[in-house]
């Protein structure tokens, strides 16, 4: 009789809900042992359920759920439940009471505990609705004396995110009710069940998380999990420890057995330093990385943490940074003897010495000396944010820095040499100090030297002595890696501009001029002349004095490195050397970089000369082109600028000779083979335009909106073209309508530039828009070729920034003539290894070609992994190719490059649209302009000789 | 009252052959068995006849435990199982049962063929020896016999080095042997969970020392080496053939790749290849940084270091040479610094601790003018250098492991007394235990207060827990049950299953107790109004007015009935069970006080 009455039931509901559920609970009424019924939820558990049958899912899992006896699917229902709320656009008002009533009389404290997850789901969802979120909490305080750990930690992770928050004279019960919630939660910080202790100090982090201001009394209580048996539970408790320093910082708390009394945010830091040194690794990185941010803590206690007292056989001795130092002020360093005894000195009072001090004592020096490097990476992480605020830390961590770069985790080291950058500003080296940073830079790893090269662009050195090693040692860097010569005279650039006064005594070495004898002209193209010269020159800037040394090679070689080399080389003001030293005229302006005047003036003179004969346009056009691109080989900081704009200028040309065509004004069927200048005019302008828009970066709205312009312009040219060409109105038709559609995107893509496009092709197409309509496709043509004429040249607008993604490959250099050998069917792996600048996420747009002599073409997306990013805008690929091909009998050559891929769906404007609307404009909007997606070209190709065998038998 | 005895056979007050005696529960345990490096007579062993006189040793010993390879911890071995006779298991781990008997044979040779002493081990002992060997894994429990346990921890001292847990019911030792507490080029830092043993043994070599940061230290080694190999010198580093030469050589096989020496560096021969076989077999035992790139490279493949010839040590220009053993005191290294030393250019750096009467000890200690052998007297030119890199944890070190494992006591070994005495009064100070420092035959006997764990019924302890709230760890709970304690087990179990159990019928015991009230009412409203009063009174009990007359609270019953000669005075009857005892006593007390004037 019962089975009838359920298949009565299921045949109502099919009728309202007609999918899944009705499915689900016949499935479910079928079911004959748990085992089954487990198997069904399984099932059903894999695919998604819709929105509008989520409640009749719920209504009939909860039917279900009343009558199974069985722990295991009441489990599985439960935490289906929880899935269903979390369906979008579902909203689990109506379930909650449901929800609620289960737990009355759940036995299993699995399920139970699965319940309250479940509850946790709802009411995340309704967090809007705080009476429901009130009545969870309710719950769950309920069921907090439950004997299962498993249920108390979801009952206590309920409270954490749902317990309320708001405080406010206007509410004072429920400010009441806040103060409850902590108090609940605090009294679980001494549960037995170590997990509810983790659980209730999470929960108590969550609510500081929701804003809730946590009350400085539990600050003792967390100090006692501190010493906690188990690591999840300290390592919570020195996360609270933490919040609690931040919000009462200035309050006092007494120190245990003294009657002395400490600024909290320094008992704290006191305490974390502690656990530094804990036993549990995970608790140890928690501890050094927090200690970072606790930018508050005196600066007496700080520098605690990098003091060790030692001592031998009970003497007080120095460290080794201690006396390095003395020496160094002693004046004793140069003298190159020895480094001074490590003697102990006096005797210590052994009552004085305290072993396991709770205060900061040598927190860093333990955590730099740590066993696992994660720990070790977090305490330099640390010290790089404390020393940023104290520039007296940053003084005193310097030694500790310096030692850190010979960890022998390249990580590490990595890590050390970058936070050394980022504090460079407030310390001076040690010659001491200096020689071991030096010491690195034979380092076989490239990321570390360059990284190192960068922190010596900004080193302060204290000596000429130094500066000289720098040299000495930068040069022998160079020699051992010559792929780092860009590198290292970037570095040397800013060392000498740095450290004018202390070059200045060094030039007639380095130059190894002589005051009687003439010396040999060095050799021009030597890098390491070179990089001589770009320290010397850079220093001679600011000191007027040095030409004086230059012997007369020297300012031969400065005018052509000034020309070759002009991003190294600075502007001298050199004796009779009028030319060269008249830019820097004291009477223009120091913003006003000459250059960046003459790339405006000449865009002026392009823009203003609006209605020039066709002739005088072409030329004005090609002249000015030619200024911008030899302006952008000369100054590296407007070349993207300059390069942007000959571009676009380049497009306009194009577009004008185009239409200067004489084939406009014959008759259609005769120049069918001279229309190609004009076609290719099309197509290129097309390229050109991607380019400008997803080649550089830095490229605002404005300039988009002129870019898609031009693309429009290129468009119609293409159809006006075509329609010459082709015979028949068939095909126009359609190319017609993806025109006026793409006119008709441009305008809602784009409606607020619209006004200032005044007189341009799309202005005025759009005025004729009516017409265009409903024309036919051969007046359509028409009407587009007078306009394409007519309409006037868009001014384009420069952003503040702007460059041009370039990328280099440095290898493989496509010297080599020895072919790379492999067996043919079997891959070989090819190193590359390649910079990119300014490239935006360069893990999804970078791809790697590789073109085959067969014509055959292979790209490759390297792994998200490979990317580096050594400085902004920066960005450098070491990634493996691998290249395979069947056999060929001459190693042949095949061409490796990187693509930057672009997706029209990225661009910029669609970019910034409001994300909501997005997906629908899409939707409604199948424009065939949004889904392009494309590749260019944007570095040399590099030549690689390969050889694949034939596989021997 | 249960005690722990240790007794130091050795290393009690000094360092070296380390021999420690432990008793715990009955079980005798003997941890490390090593030799004394400073002596060439009976001293050098420890005095096995403490532990019995005639008999075999097995009887008395229920097992014997190696922390480390070092020679002062596993030199009298083969003395003491083969020639003194011990047949019972001998606990190490898998390392240090790889290279121990390779150090064994070594110092056999030594003794046996360059000193010519007769009466020695043989290498016949040494491999008998080590077939008595039990080998073991980090962490893993090894049950000696039915109640003795024992739990390996990493140390860090050198390869497979370990701390051990011994533990007989819930009394336990933790012995140290030599640990180090930061981590070096090739090894680990100690480590030990918060076990909170009895008794933490722990060695004390550096007990006065705070030290550098290894960074500090590393750098200064190098520039030594570094500075000396420039001058054209020649530098002698005397090691222990396996442990910090192991360290150095990874140290100074990078720095001379990174800078691009030419120098060639040595290592004498002999125990090298097989020592660093075994350090690359052993790779789990080592540091993260080995650990995780030996996949690309094995670190202990050395591309610099090349294997020391005799005759290496005259040819001219620089040159590095590791040689063993680490205190000059014998060997390949006496011979070359004796070559050496003459020459102020020349440069020889202890990296280790030496010990009293070594040559290594007096060079250091600033004696210039050594006699040698055959009243020669060598004069000393060259620089001597000391560099701390013997694993040994400072100071801070051992603090540091005496909070992890929170011992109740600490007794200090392996260290001399006077810095010991520091130590000790620092760990008393700060941790507020007791710390003893036995001297060798001296025994220390602590008395210990083991919890004793006691099997509950699971009926009982639901029954009891429903009573109260949830149990909580830091507070002793009151309940009842009857302890059973039968064939050396404890049980608690309700009473009903202990009557059931040990075949015996219950009793019960009532107490009686008769409150004369003055109330000249009728019996029934007397009840009546003891009712209405307790009722009043004891609101949380149930409190019940029988059809009978009586009254009942809880399970305890009152009546009345009027006094057979004074009508106006009532006699209330309270009985209630033992059980009831503290509520019965309450109510009679209470019920004295008379009832409140009714109104």
């Amino acid at each position: 009789l019962q089975q009838q009455h359920e298949d009565l039931s299921a045949k109502k509901l099919r009728l309202t809900k007609p999918s899944k559920s009705a499915a689900l609970h016949v499935d479910l009424c079928k079911a004959t042992s748990p085992a089954d019924a487990l198997q069904y939820l399984l099932q059903f558990a894999r695919k998604p359920v819709e929105v509008e049958s989520v409640e009749g899912v719920v209504r009939i899992l909860l039917e279900h759920y009343y009558k199974e006896n069985d722990a295991s699917v009441r489990l599985k229902i439960a935490s289906l439940l929880g899935l269903l709320s979390k369906t979008a656009g579902f909203s689990p008002d109506c379930i909650v009471d449901d929800a609620i009533n289960t737990l009355q009389n759940e036995k299993s404290h699995q399920v139970l505990a699965q319940l309250l997850d479940t509850l946790l789901v709802i009411g995340t969802k309704l967090t809007e609705n705080p009476s429901v979120r009130m009545r969870l909490v309710e719950v769950a305080c309920k069921h907090l004396t439950d004997s299962s750990h498993g249920v108390r930690n979801k009952c206590l992770q309920l409270i954490g995110c749902l317990g309320p928050v708001e405080k406010g004279a206007a509410k004072e019960a429920e400010s009441q009710a806040a103060r409850d919630v902590q108090k609940i939660i605090g009294d679980h910080f001494n549960d037995q069940d170590p997990r509810v202790r983790t659980a209730a100090i999470k929960a108590m982090l969550q609510l500081h998380e929701r804003g809730l201001k946590l009350q400085q009394a539990i600050y003792s209580e967390a100090c006692k999990l501190l010493a906690d048996d188990y690591e999840q539970v300290r390592s919570a408790a020195v996360q609270l420890i933490w919040v609690l320093s931040q919000l009462y910082p200035e309050s006092i708390v007494p120190i245990p057995s003294s009657n002395e009394e400490i600024r909290l945010v320094d008992d704290a830091f006191g305490k974390i330093c502690h656990m530094v040194s804990d036993g549990s690794w995970v608790v140890r990185v928690q501890a050094a990385k927090l200690l970072g941010s606790m930018q508050q803590v005196s600066s007496h206690f700080l520098e605690q943490t990098l003091d060790k007292k030692l001592m031998s056989d009970l003497r007080r001795k120095r460290t080794a940074h201690e006396r390095a130092k003395e020496l160094y002020s002693s004046g004793e360093f140069s003298s190159g003897r020895k480094w001074g005894d490590d003697a102990p000195k006096e005797e210590i009072d052994t009552g004085a010495v305290n072993l396991i001090e709770s205060g900061a004592c040598g927190a860093f020096v333990h955590g730099l000396e740590d066993e696992m490097y994660e720990v070790r990476i977090a305490a330099v992480e640390a010290l790089c944010m404390l020393a940023q605020s104290s520039p007296s830390f940053a003084e005193k961590c310097l030694d500790f820095l310096v030692d850190m770069f010979n960890d022998e985790i390249e990580e590490v080291r990595l890590q050390s040499i970058h936070t050394m950058r980022k504090i460079s500003n407030n310390i001076t080296l040690r010659e001491d100090q200096l020689d071991t940073v030096l010491a690195v830079l034979e380092d076989s790893s490239r990321d570390i030297r360059e990284a190192l090269h960068e922190l010596l662009c900004c080193t302060n050195v204290s000596t000429k002595e130094g500066i000289h090693l720098a040299l000495v040692e930068l040069l022998k860097n160079l020699t051992k890696y010559p792929t780092d010569r860009e590198s290292i005279w970037k570095c040397l650039k800013f060392l000498g501009s740095r450290h004018p006064t202390l070059v200045l005594p060094l030039v007639p070495e380095l130059l190894s001029t002589h005051p009687f004898f003439d010396t040999p002209e060095p050799d021009m193209d030597d890098p390491a002349y070179i990089a001589v010269l770009v320290l010397i020159f850079n220093a001679a800037k600011s000191c007027p004095t040095m030409p004086a040394l230059f012997s007369d090679h020297t300012f031969r070689h400065y005018a052509y490195l000034r020309d070759s080399l002009s991003h190294l080389v600075p502007p001298l003001r050199l004796p009779g050397r009028k030319l060269v030293s008249s830019p820097v005229s004291p009477s223009i302006a120091p913003h006003e970089d000459p250059s960046q005047q003459f790339l405006h003036q000449s865009l002026e003179r392009v823009y203003n000369l609006q209605h020039l004969d066709p002739q005088g346009i072409q030329e004005l056009l090609e002249f000015t082109i030619r200024d911008l691109q030899r302006l952008g080989e000369l100054q590296s900081e407007l070349a993207g600028m300059a390069d942007f704009t000959a571009t676009y200028l380049q497009c306009q040309l194009l577009l004008t000779k185009a239409l200067q065509e004489k084939l406009w004004n014959v008759a259609a069927p005769l120049y069918v083979k001279q229309n190609a200048l004009a076609s290719a005019a099309a197509k290129q302008i097309l390229e050109e335009t991607y380019k400008m828009e997803f080649m550089y970066s830095g490229v605002e709205s404005r300039q988009v909106v002129i870019i898609h312009h031009m693309r429009l312009q290129a468009k119609a040219l293409q159809l006006i073209v075509t329609a010459r060409t082709t015979r028949g109105a068939e095909p126009l038709f359609g190319m017609c309508e993806k025109f006026l559609q793409e006119v008709d995107s441009f305008q809602r893509c784009f409606i607020s530039e619209l006004p200032h496009m005044q007189g341009s092709f799309v202005d005025k197409l759009l005025d004729l828009m009516p017409r265009l309509v409903t024309s036919k496709p051969s007046e359509v043509v028409k009407i587009l070729q007078t306009t394409l004429r007519q309409s006037t040249f868009l001014h384009l607008p420069l952003p503040e920034q702007l460059h041009r993604a370039t990328a280099n490959i440095i290898e493989p250099t496509g010297e080599s003539d020895n072919p790379l050998r492999f067996t043919s069917g079997l891959v070989v792996a090819l190193d590359v290894d390649a910079t990119l600048e300014h490239v935006q996420d360069p893990q999804g747009t970078v791809k790697v070609q590789v073109l085959y002599p067969d014509g055959q073409a292979q790209i490759i997306h390297p792994k998200p992994a490979d990317f580096r990013n050594p400085g902004p805008g920066r960005h450098r690929l070491i990634t493996q190719v691998y290249l395979s091909h069947t056999a060929w009998t001459e190693p042949c050559q095949i061409e490796v490059r990187l693509l930057l891929a672009y997706n029209s769906n990225r661009s910029k404007a669609s970019a910034k649209m409001p994300k909501s609307t997005w997906s629908e404009s899409l939707e409604t909007l199948p424009q065939p302009e949004n889904g392009i997606e494309g590749t260019i070209p944007f570095s040399k190709p590099v030549k690689v000789f390969i050889m694949p065998k034939p596989a021997r038998r | 009252m249960p005690e722990i005895k240790v007794t130091p056979l050795g290393a009690g007050q000094d360092v070296g052959r380390s021999c420690i005696l432990v008793s715990i529960a009955g079980k005798n345990v003997m941890l490390d068995c090593g030799m004394h490096m400073g002596y060439n007579d009976d001293r050098r062993f420890p005095d096995f006849s403490y532990i019995t006189q005639n008999g075999r040793l097995t009887d008395f010993l229920d097992c014997v435990i190696i922390s480390h390879f070092h020679l002062d911890h596993c030199g009298a071995l083969p003395y003491f199982s083969e020639m003194v006779g011990y047949d019972g298991p001998i606990y190490m781990t898998h390392p240090t049962k790889a290279i121990c008997p390779i150090l064994l044979e070594d110092y056999r040779k030594i003794t046996v063929d360059k000193k010519g002493e007769i009466n020695f081990f043989t290498s016949q002992m040494i491999k008998d020896c080590m077939k008595k060997v039990v080998a073991v894994h980090l962490h893993q429990t090894v049950q000696v016999d039915e109640e003795l346990e024992i739990k390996a921890y990493y140390a860090g001292h050198v390869l497979g080095a370990a701390m051990f847990q011994i533990k007989v019911g819930c009394e336990s030792v933790v012995y140290t042997g030599d640990y180090n507490m930061t981590p070096d080029r090739h090894l680990g830092a100690a480590w030990i969970d918060k076990c909170r043993p009895d008794l933490l043994i722990s060695e004390s070599t550096y007990a006065t020392t705070i030290r550098d940061s290894k960074r500090c230290r590393e750098r200064d080694f190098l520039k030594k080496v570094h500075e000396t190999v420039e001058r054209g010198g020649k530098v002698l580093i005397p090691v222990f053939a396996l442990g910090r030469a192991q360290e150095l050589c990874i140290l100074l096989e990078t720095f001379w790749e990174r800078m691009n020496l030419k120098a060639p560096i040595y290592f004498s021969t002999g125990l090298t290849e097989k020592a660093n076989h075994y350090y690359k077999l052993f790779i789990t035992w080592t540091n993260q940084k080995i650990r995780k790139t030996f996949v690309q490279r094995n670190m202990f493949e050395f591309k610099h270091i090349k294997a020391f010839d005799r005759a290496f040590a005259d040819n001219p220009g620089p040159m590095v040479v590791f040689a063993t053993p680490g205190m000059l005191h014998a060997g390949q290294s006496l011979q070359i610094f004796k070559k050496w030393a003459g020459n102020e250019k020349n440069m020889v750096i202890m990296p280790g601790y030496c010990v009293q009467g070594t040559v290594g000890h007096k060079i250091l200690s600033g004696q210039r003018k050594l006699e040698m052998e055959g009243r020669q007297i060598l004069e000393v030119k060259m620089q001597v250098e000391y560099m701390s890199f013997s694993a040994h944890a400072d100071a801070k070190g051992i603090m540091q492991l005496i909070r992890q494992a929170e011992p109740r006591n600490v007794l200090l070994v392996h260290g001399e007394a006077k810095k010991m005495e520091f130590l000790k009064q620092k760990i008393e100070q700060e941790f507020h235990v007791s710390c003893y420092m036995p001297a060798n035959g001296e025994t220390t006997t602590i008395f210990t207060n083991p919890s004793i764990p006691v099997d509950i019924s699971l009926g009982l302890l639901k029954r009891e827990t429903a009573l109260g709230l949830l149990p909580d760890v830091r507070k002793p709970q009151l309940m009842h049950g009857t302890l059973i304690l039968k064939d050396n087990s404890f049980r608690l179990v309700s009473p009903e299953q202990a009557l059931k159990e040990l075949g015996l019928t219950e009793h019960q015991l009532r107490f009686t107790c008769r409150v004369h009230i003055q109330d000249p009412r009728k019996e029934h409203e007397t009840v009546l109004r003891v009712y209405n009063h307790l009722k009043g009174v004891l609101k949380d009990y149930s409190v019940q007015h029988l059809p009978d007359g009586s009254i009942t609270v809880e399970s305890i019953l009152i009546q009345a009935t009027a006094h057979s000669e004074d009508q106006g005075t009532k006699v209330l009857l309270v009985s209630w069970t033992y059980q009831d005892e503290e509520l019965g006593s309450y109510l009679t007390s209470l019920l004295k006080k008379g009832l409140p004037q009714s109104t």
